[in-house]
């Protein structure tokens, strides 16, 4: 049935469940011009805040796409392996290093505890792979997914064992001012957010469009065996995938705690459901995808807690967030930008 | 007293099993042994020590996972569809034991405040609200679960196996916030669920006719655990011969054909959603009557019980004892639900006696290893016994048929 549709008819007709989609669509629209009529100047800081948050999701969000790219497993346990990295961070930072307020010494120490976390992110997810899901790759499909989920509650709770079992809360070293440009306040820490995440995202962009990794890297996505002919070690790639995602977990980790101020063990269950969600609505597997769906969650994340105009507020914002990510998988398997594709036989 | 009757049991069972049921002689004694040790289980609870290891409370909530195990066994082991969102079934399940066994319903507005419907129940007429009786719940609450079940199924069951697994952990996320926030909705500030504060007290169970029967109370009083234990084991015999007869039926070969390959049993003629709904709907019966039953045992219905954890203690019993056996189910979910809720407990007061005074393991809380033990047996199993500890007969053929295949290719015929 797949093949038929996918060579003979290029344009669809409009299904009702289409119509259910667009509708949806609208719904959200309408809500988003009524918030900003509601309260226009909080509805540009309640932007700034999402626009923040975005950016860690789609720190996240990266870590899925390319290790769904590269292996087709959801890997679970990538929320988790980001609160471990938010919990190392808070540990180094505040309770090996003492710092707990802004100062230049404090700015510098973070970009440290920054790198550090990153690395030991990274060795994390590879031993993960190393350990649990390779020898799982030509296994059933069941049985990784089964093992992620193993993982990461494993991950959750050496989680609990580090940062116990009920949220700790922790000093920013950011500056706690804000600027003010016209009538509008925004609070430094965003945009120190949004400003380190830029320079990773350009970074991760290069290594894996223009190096001679990078270019293994995709080619392995695209086609294991093939790679593997033309002398591409694949087993290398793969781990090489995990310790990009794992880093870029523990990047997102740092900067979480950063600007929301506690750790706890069942952040990386939620968030990374929520940067799964970022990554479906980019279209997984898609790079640029999975940043522009952080960025968007996180925008909608922001706007429905803001409960400004027609939002519901932070108690519907598992719902809302959720039922995007259903909503997208039913309707849009590839993505917003993505093309739908059948799958191959 | 309970000895003789459990021997009386073990002896009724195997004959049965052999002569009716047609199983070999070994087998039915093995069958009327489990059917014996099930019967003894809260019979062990007579002294302070095995209260330690065993309380009764944990007996019957093995009990009730077991009955979940098997539900899930139907969708995840029989279908090979992978649901991280069984409690939603199991959240459904406890709400209509809830709205339907309580006062509940004089809260919802205040046009309901008078209402006071009893059917069958054994509360008190003078307590108002919807007060059905225990038997008549459980077939509403396994319908709702079933209907719940077609509802999730039915835009999602298209979608490949991974993407399925996280639309269930969806919808069994988003359910209970819904649940949680159905305290004051729009028209009229509608109570409809009681938000955290949770439904209860939910009425006892009445045993109806059968109190006739010596030893068999009119009602369950709530600490009467040992009869709500033997009420539970009834719907698991019958929930594990529907199973059996299901799998060995028409619809279960065809939920083996979509588990092995969909596109082969597409092509045999196997209509895919149709089968695969009917799996969801038969699981999530089990998921509900479990619900109800667990709302009658603990007396009343908080939605924060109903999360992303327990889906997976469901699941880590369904592969602890092997995907798609019914017994492996069973003993898996015993296993898990012990080590859940007793015997990490009990063997930490244990290991935190035996250390010396000061060290790390003295004050060591092993509650908190709880996720660790679900994350470990999920990962080990995988890795080292995908098929389970007492696999599918199923799997153990495939095994074999493919060691022949493999011989045949290596000789070169």
């Amino acid at each position: 049935m797949s093949i038929a549709h996918a060579e003979f008819a290029p344009r669809r007709p409009v299904t009702p469940l289409q119509i259910v989609g667009y509708m949806v669509l609208a719904v959200g629209a309408v809500c988003v011009v009524v918030g900003f009529i509601d309260g226009p100047r909080t509805f540009t800081q309640v932007v700034v805040i999402g626009l923040s948050n975005g950016a860690v999701y789609a720190l996240i969000a990266l870590g899925y796409t390319m290790v769904y790219g590269i292996i087709e497993l959801i890997n679970f346990a990538h929320g988790d392996l980001f609160m471990i990295g938010s919990v190392l961070a808070a540990i180094f930072l505040e309770e090996r290093l003492n710092q707990n307020s802004s100062s230049p010494k404090a700015w510098l120490l973070l970009a440290l505890v920054m790198l550090v976390v990153m690395a030991l992110c990274s060795g994390i997810n590879v031993t993960i792979e190393r350990l649990a899901y390779r020898r799982l790759r030509n296994a059933p499909k069941l049985a990784p997914l089964i093992t992620a989920v193993g993982v990461s509650f494993i991950l959750q709770n050496i989680g609990i064992l580090m940062n116990g079992s009920a949220p700790h809360s922790r000093a920013s070293v950011l500056p706690q001012g804000s600027l003010k440009i016209g009538s509008v306040e925004i609070r430094i820490r965003y945009i120190v957010v949004i400003a380190v995440t830029i320079p990773l995202l350009l970074m991760m962009t290069y290594i894996v469009q223009k190096t001679r990794t990078g270019k293994a890297m995709r080619a392995t996505a695209q086609d294991r065996d093939a790679s593997l002919l033309m002398g591409i070690n694949v087993d290398k790639m793969i781990a090489y995938t995990f310790a990009l995602g794992g880093a870029l977990a523990g990047a997102a980790g740092t900067m979480y705690v950063q600007v929301n101020g506690t750790t706890r063990y069942d952040a990386g269950f939620r968030l990374g459901l929520i940067a799964f969600t970022a990554a479906v609505l980019g279209g997984v597997g898609n790079l640029l995808g999975a940043v522009l769906g952080g960025v968007l969650i996180g925008l909608i994340q922001a706007l429905n807690d803001s409960a400004l105009g027609l939002f519901p507020g932070q108690k519907w914002t598992q719902t809302v967030l959720f039922g995007i990510l259903i909503l997208m998988i039913i309707f849009r398997p590839g993505g917003i930008f993505g093309q739908h594709q059948q799958e191959k036989v | 007293m309970a000895g003789i009757t459990a021997l009386l049991i073990l002896i009724a069972g195997s004959a049965g099993l052999h002569f009716i049921g047609k199983f070999p002689p070994p087998k039915a004694v093995l069958g009327g042994a489990g059917l014996a040790i099930a019967f003894l289980l809260p019979h062990l609870w007579f002294t302070k020590e095995t209260e330690g290891y065993l309380p009764l409370f944990t007996v019957v909530l093995c009990a009730v996972y077991a009955l979940f195990a098997l539900g899930l066994n139907i969708v995840v082991g029989f279908a090979g569809l992978l649901d991280l969102g069984y409690v939603a079934f199991f959240l459904v399940g406890a709400y209509v034991g809830g709205w339907f066994m309580s006062d509940f319903a004089v809260n919802v507005s205040k046009s309901t405040r008078t209402i006071n419907i009893h059917l069958l129940d054994a509360a008190s007429a003078k307590i108002p609200g919807i007060h059905l009786s225990f038997w008549i719940v459980i077939v509403i609450a396994g319908v709702l679960a079933a209907l719940a079940g077609v509802i999730i199924g039915a835009p999602t069951l298209r979608l490949k196996s991974d993407y399925l697994a996280l639309v269930t952990l969806g919808f069994g996320e988003i359910l209970p916030e819904v649940f949680r926030n159905s305290d004051d909705v729009p028209p009229g500030h509608l109570n409809f669920t009681n938000g955290t504060k949770g439904i209860g007290p939910v009425d006892r169970v009445g045993m109806g006719f059968l109190d006739r029967i010596p030893g068999i109370p009119k009602t369950i009083s709530s600490n009467d655990y040992r009869t709500k234990y033997y009420v539970i084991l009834v719907f698991c015999g019958l929930f594990v011969w529907v199973s059996i007869k299901l799998r060995d039926g028409k619809l279960g070969r065809a939920w083996m054909a979509i588990r092995e390959d969909e596109l082969a049993a597409s092509l045999m003629g196997v209509p895919l959603m149709r089968t695969k709904l009917w799996s969801y709907a038969v699981g999530a019966v089990a998921g509900g009557v479990g619900g109800a039953f667990y709302a009658t045992i603990v007396g009343t219905v908080n939605v924060d019980t109903f999360e992303f954890s327990f889906s997976i203690i469901v699941l880590c019993a369904v592969i602890l004892g092997g995907m798609g056996n019914v017994w492996g189910a069973i003993l898996g979910a015993v296993v898990i639900t012990w080590f859940n809720y007793t015997g990490l407990t009990w063997l930490g007061t244990k290991v935190n006696t035996a250390a010396p005074d000061g060290s790390y393991f003295a004050k060591f809380d092993f509650r908190n290893l709880q996720f660790m033990l679900f994350g470990l047996v999920l990962v080990l199993m995988m890795l080292f016994r995908p098929d389970g500890f007492i696999p599918a007969a199923r799997s153990k053929q495939v095994k074999i048929a493919e060691q022949q295949v493999l011989a045949k290719l290596e000789v070169g015929e």
